[in-house]
């Protein structure tokens, strides 16, 4: 039960297809964390469609989050959403029911990026200070640390991110959603290594050639086993590349995997032999915190309105290309 | 065959080891690509092998160039090393916050011709940024060629540039417009300004390819 005298926020989640709204508080306490996703019947995911079914469950999922962190909204300091990066669609229908939140409630709102929130509840559970964060998910793939007041990005995607490279990949071999599981079940049973293009360049990585590569040999004569195992080596190896660059420049003592590609087992396995390798100790989020979430949202608001970082309605816009490197962090 | 005592460890990077050791009676750095545990053992010989393979052979190349960076003196592809002349220095990254405006401009223009004089020879460094440049007596030498390639393509040069502005971006900040301008100059004096422009309108273009970019937002 949360007490009055402390900074109380609801955060609400909507970049891409999943809403959430989790209720945190200033110090670090996590109250209530409701999402729902939504999965569509085929196919990839329509930002409309998404919206449509954020619009559906918002009332329920905020109604939720209400109750399970045992708080009346009278209670609340202020209300966040994540603001970017995101499908617009997606970002509008989440906006919109903070704003109507904060309006009948009379709370400030605050905006919060996506990918800090990512960061942000990693550093929280895993209760770490300066990491090296490879925050992978189906829309971001970053190597990111901290340095004059910023996260700073070491390396990134050029193009497709590494869980849509992998669902993509997934959805086409018929392997169905979510996608990483799948594959990554299927590469246990690989035998034979199938040369697939390996591109890093400098610090960043590039997956739309191994995808449009492994995509062309679902059409060959090979085994879908070898393939998958193929496809998941070449690819986590390129992101193990440019963190181990990154560790190895920075020198940070930890490295954070976070996102939802965080969840994969071989990907842990890799980074954590990475790590090891520096001298550094390895930290994942816990599977509850990986995937979107409003927790993230909540925990990244309380944060910021502590630092006085409240937007008034009529300035709070949605911001699709918001870049994790843009953003202010005066919190640290 | 003469075997390669690798010496001591003097620094461990993400790419390679590095260790100072001696051949021939001269002072030598081995760079050893040491197996990765966690790569997949195919992939993994195949990337240290063809990497040191083309470090060696464009170390060489570059002399051809002007450009100063250390000798060859001895490859094993078999265990992914190579032995060359052994500088000594201080790495650009930790050297630039005691430079002067007048060094750091010099040391940036000579970069940028090293560039320019590399991509007007087909070739690309891959890894351009500040801990891959040592100042011996302040002169600026190029180290660390395992991620370069021949390429004749704006491409691949505007990547390389790219990189550097990155790497000014992430760890100088506040340096990163003089330090580029001087670049640029550099970059132009040898390799043209009609190419230098060329390659600068390449790196902004990938800028704005990069995700979630503020220009973009215009042809949305």
């Amino acid at each position: 039960m949360a007490s009055s005298s402390k900074v109380l926020v609801l955060g609400i989640e909507s970049t891409a297809h999943t809403f959430g709204c989790g209720v945190a508080a200033g110090n670090g306490e996590l109250f209530s964390n409701v999402n729902s996703e939504y999965i569509p019947p085929k196919g990839g995911i329509h930002p409309r469609e998404a919206a449509q079914h954020h619009t559906q469950v918002a009332v329920g999922v905020v109604k939720e989050a209400l109750r399970r962190a045992g708080i009346v909204p009278q209670l609340l300091s202020a209300i966040a959403f994540s603001a970017g990066p995101g499908l617009g669609p997606c970002l509008r229908t989440g906006a919109t029911v903070a704003r109507a939140l904060a309006l009948a409630l009379n709370k400030p709102l605050v905006l919060v990026n996506h990918c800090v929130a990512h960061i942000e509840i990693g550093r929280l559970v895993c209760d770490l200070e300066d990491p090296l964060v490879v925050y992978v998910s189906g829309g971001n793939t970053i190597v990111s640390a901290f340095a004059e007041g910023r996260y700073r990005v070491f390396g990134e995607t050029l193009d497709v991110a590494l869980g849509n490279c992998l669902d993509t990949f997934a959805r086409e071999a018929g392997l169905g959603h979510p996608g990483v599981p799948k594959v990554e079940e299927l590469a246990r049973h690989g035998r034979v290594f199938i040369d697939l293009p390996y591109i890093v360049k400098g610090q960043d990585v590039s997956y739309s050639g191994l995808l449009t590569a492994a995509l062309r040999k679902l059409h060959e004569e090979v085994r879908l086993e070898d393939l998958c195992f193929s496809l998941l080596e070449t690819a986590f190896a390129m992101l193990a590349e440019v963190a181990e660059r990154a560790l190895a420049h920075t020198g940070k003592k930890s490295l954070l995997l976070t996102g939802g590609v965080a969840r994969s087992r071989r990907l842990q396995e890799i980074l954590r032999a990475v790590a090891e390798e520096h001298d550094a100790s390895f930290h994942v989020v816990p599977p509850e915190y990986a995937g979107d979430n409003g927790i993230m949202i909540a925990w990244t608001g309380a944060l910021a309105y502590s630092h006085g970082l409240t937007t008034p309605i009529e300035a709070s816009f949605v911001k699709p290309r918001w870049r994790l490197d843009e953003v202010d962090v005066p919190w640290r | 065959m003469e075997i390669i005592d690798k010496g001591t460890v003097i620094k461990k990077g993400a790419e390679a080891v590095l260790y100072k050791s001696s051949l021939w009676g001269l002072p030598v750095l081995v760079k050893y690509r040491r197996p990765k545990p966690y790569r997949n053992p195919q992939l993994d010989h195949h990337l240290r092998s063809i990497r040191t393979l083309m470090e060696a052979k464009i170390l060489s190349e570059v002399k051809k160039l002007g450009i100063p960076a250390p000798a060859v003196y001895w490859v094993d592809l078999e265990q992914c090393l190579i032995a060359m002349s052994f500088l000594e220095g201080i790495v650009l990254k930790e050297a630039l916050p005691r430079l002067s405006e007048e060094e750091i401009k010099d040391v940036f223009f000579k970069l940028g011709e090293y560039a320019g004089a590399m991509h007007a020879r087909g070739i690309v460094h891959g890894d351009l940024t500040t801990s891959n440049v040592i100042l011996c007596s302040g002169i600026p030498c190029l180290l660390d060629f395992g991620l370069s390639d021949f390429s004749k393509d704006l491409e691949h040069h505007a990547v390389d540039m790219h990189l550097m502005v990155r790497a000014l971006e992430s760890t100088h900040y506040s340096l990163k417009d003089l330090c580029f301008s001087s670049f640029m100059e550099g970059y132009a004096s040898a390799a043209g300004e009609h190419y230098a422009q060329l390659v600068k309108e390449r790196v902004n273009e990938i800028r704005r390819r990069g995700r979630y970019i503020e220009e973009r937002r215009t042809r949305d």
